[in-house]
């Protein structure tokens, strides 16, 4: 096995702050907006670097697919315990456009590229709430899925993963090379020290463009409208639970 | 200014780009190839700091400071978090472990830390106080040993200078240190020393040419001493009006005997060691004192877009956005203040100008805005269920400690007119 992990972390809006949709409905406002890592990406990292100092692995990689900017990321991760990075070049329309089926297309030819025994990526992105990457990459590349990990355990040339599921929590095992998707209760991502932030400068991050992979960037999705959602309004207090049920039968909810 | 703007339309048009925002502004300076030379950018290991530090402090100190406050309690899982994260101890050479960070570097963290509370980065400042003697005159020996374990094990340590009778007049102060064989024998007073009851060791100065003729500069000696030395009897906890969780006691030093390894530099050469120290520790004490302003500056601007008075948002009362504006004006100054004198030292230059006007100016500029948030949150500001008032009671001793207002003022004036004497 090569002990190579891969992990994808993806740039996206922090978390904090609050977004606010462009005039012309084409998506969100993100010129000057604060980003940061996915904090579902800092879970798969955060994974990753803990086998390491298990030393059940050997070699952590970062991938991040877009602009310039995306090597900030990447350097958080490096700054987390990551040894090197790769930075898949993603620009202008095509970024705009770049989804979980075009990652996933980097992503497994990236795998078989590096001979990776695991990739790990966080279960979701926070601005679209896809879910989908981590699902997709498995399936093209044929290999076994352990998503919405809340445990990961090695064991061998196999990995024992706690799933949670809606009914409760669901072992499975399944064979190495394998994809896991990382989810909230996995791990609590560690701050980087000062120190490793020095480091992190040394370690290299590689420049990589999609055609190189063979990847094919276009999407079959055209994004329509985007608005916010409706404005909450106000209740309505009742005396009695029959004037509840009464005003609930009166709007159509029951 | 009107230059500065100048220079901007036309760096603008060279590049032959529209000046859309100040952020584009700033862009077009930085990539057109006539660089002014003077830059207010961070390298991006500064941001990766400022954040890493910013996250820390918002996150785990933040939720913990009004019951630090409230208790008195030293925050030692606070202190040692920080010093696992490589947040504390950042003026120690690398060689001696430590991370060698610029003085500028180390107040973007300490600015940082403050804002979370400053009570909590003062026990971390004070480290740097104490540590600076030892940085800037110790020998290798000395420098291994002391600064060495503080890089080991979360040690603190502490600055052993003021006394119940002298604080401002260092020149003056009592406690002898008298050459007995190979060591020195030491009796007397010190009070308000910060980690007095933590530290592992101090730097203490105290006074070995009994002649009352002879100079300061000649009359005073610096000495490393080990916290557990007999005859070192800290005193009890001293409860202050704000930072109450730093720990701050008086310290009686009783025949401690000092083996003469622990002499700075020599016999006699103690003043200028003690008060060298404090060009490189005005600058972050500064840098806290903004912290506090620009807390006092957010919590105070949230509030007032929240809390509506006579139908609508406080802040949009002109007599509130007023007071929001000059807490604004002063918070950015105070920041450009620090930011310069650490700058200087920085360049290897002797910064001793900046870093008085730079502390002097933040330690007022806390007060005052301090004192303004909670005028802006009104009788709410009065309480303790609200952030402020602990602002305001921590903000009174940056006029006070590392050299009063007063004393800055007698430095800067001697500084000033020193260079138009020339």
């Amino acid at each position: 096995m090569s002990g190579r992990v891969l992990v994808g972390v993806k740039r996206v809006i922090d978390y904090a702050v609050k977004i606010r949709v462009k005039p012309d409905n084409s998506g969100v406002v993100t010129d000057g907006v604060k980003h940061s890592m996915n904090p579902f990406c800092e879970i798969a990292v955060e994974e990753a670097v803990k086998l390491k100092e298990k030393k059940l692995i050997k070699e952590v990689v970062a991938v991040s697919c877009g602009p310039q900017q995306s090597q900030e990321t990447i350097r958080t991760a490096l700054a987390m315990g990551a040894d090197r990075g790769i930075h898949v070049e993603v620009a202008g329309k095509d970024y705009e456009t770049l989804g979980p089926l075009q990652v996933s297309k980097i992503m497994a030819a990236l795998a078989k590229k590096e001979d990776a025994q695991l990739l790990i990526l966080g279960k979701q992105a926070i601005d679209d709430d896809c879910n989908q990457t981590g699902q997709m990459t498995a399936a093209l590349l044929d290999w076994p899925q352990g998503t919405f990990a809340s445990e990961v355990s090695l064991d061998g040339d196999k990995v024992k993963v706690v799933r949670e599921i809606d009914g409760g929590l669901e072992t499975i095992k399944i064979s190495t090379p394998a994809v896991l998707t990382a989810d909230l209760r996995l791990n609590t991502p560690r701050y980087a020290t000062l120190p490793n932030i020095m480091k992190a400068k040394k370690k290299k991050i590689a420049n990589v463009k999609p055609a190189d992979l063979g990847v094919d960037l276009t999407s079959r999705l055209e994004v329509l409208k985007v608005e916010e959602p409706p404005q909450r309004e106000a209740g309505v207090k009742v005396e009695t639970v029959e004037d509840l049920v009464g005003k609930l039968k009166e709007t159509g909810r029951i | 200014m009107k230059m500065l703007l100048n220079k901007v339309f036309r760096a603008g048009l060279r590049s032959g780009i529209r000046l859309q925002s100040s952020a584009a502004a700033n862009a077009a300076l930085s990539s057109s190839n006539g660089s002014l030379g003077f830059s207010f950018e961070l390298t991006d290991q500064q941001k990766e700091f400022q954040q890493l530090a910013r996250r820390f402090a918002r996150e785990e100190i933040i939720p913990v400071a009004p019951a630090y406050d409230k208790s008195g309690e030293y925050p030692v899982p606070l202190i040692r978090k920080a010093w696992e994260l490589g947040l504390v101890n950042g003026h120690i050479p690398q060689e001696y472990g430590g991370m060698g960070l610029s003085n500028f570097d180390s107040c973007l963290i300490t600015e940082e830390l403050a804002y979370a509370c400053t009570g909590v980065q003062t026990a971390m400042e004070a480290n740097s106080l104490g540590q600076m003697p030892v940085i800037l005159a110790g020998n290798d020996a000395q420098k291994r040993k002391y600064l060495g374990r503080m890089t080991e094990e979360p040690l603190m340590c502490a600055y052993c200078v003021t006394e119940p009778g002298a604080g401002s007049d260092v020149a003056n102060i009592q406690t002898r240190a008298v050459k007995v064989g190979d060591e020195y024998v030491v009796n007397g007073q010190k009070m308000w020393i910060t980690n007095g009851g933590k530290a592992n060791w101090y730097f203490l100065l105290a006074r070995t040419n009994p002649d009352p003729k002879c100079p300061a500069s000649k009359a005073f000696t610096g000495f490393i001493v080990d916290a557990d030395t007999p005859g070192v009897t800290p005193g009890r906890k001293e409860m202050n009006m704000g930072q109450r969780c730093s720990d701050t006691r008086g310290i009686t030093f009783e025949d401690v005997r000092i083996p003469k390894e622990n002499v700075l530099i020599g016999e006699g050469a103690g003043f200028k060691i003690a008060m060298g120290a404090f060009d490189n520790t005005r600058p972050p004490v500064a840098a806290g004192a903004t912290g506090l302003a620009q807390r006092a500056l957010d919590e105070a601007t949230n509030y007032a877009l929240e809390r509506k008075t006579f139908g609508r948002a406080i802040a949009d009362h002109q007599a509130v956005s007023f007071i929001l504006a000059e807490m604004a004006m002063k918070v950015e100054l105070a920041r450009m203040a620090y930011q310069r004198s650490a700058w200087e030292v920085d360049q290897g230059r002797r910064n001793t100008y900046y870093a008085s006007i730079a502390k002097a100016f933040a330690g007022d500029v806390a007060n005052q805005v301090a004192t303004d948030a909670v005028q802006v949150f009104g009788g709410n500001g009065f309480n303790s269920e609200y952030p402020v008032e602990k602002l305001m009671r921590d903000a009174k001793i940056y006029q006070i400690y590392e050299g009063t207002a007063q004393i800055q003022r007698i430095i800067i004036a001697r500084e000033h007119l020193g260079r138009f004497k020339k």
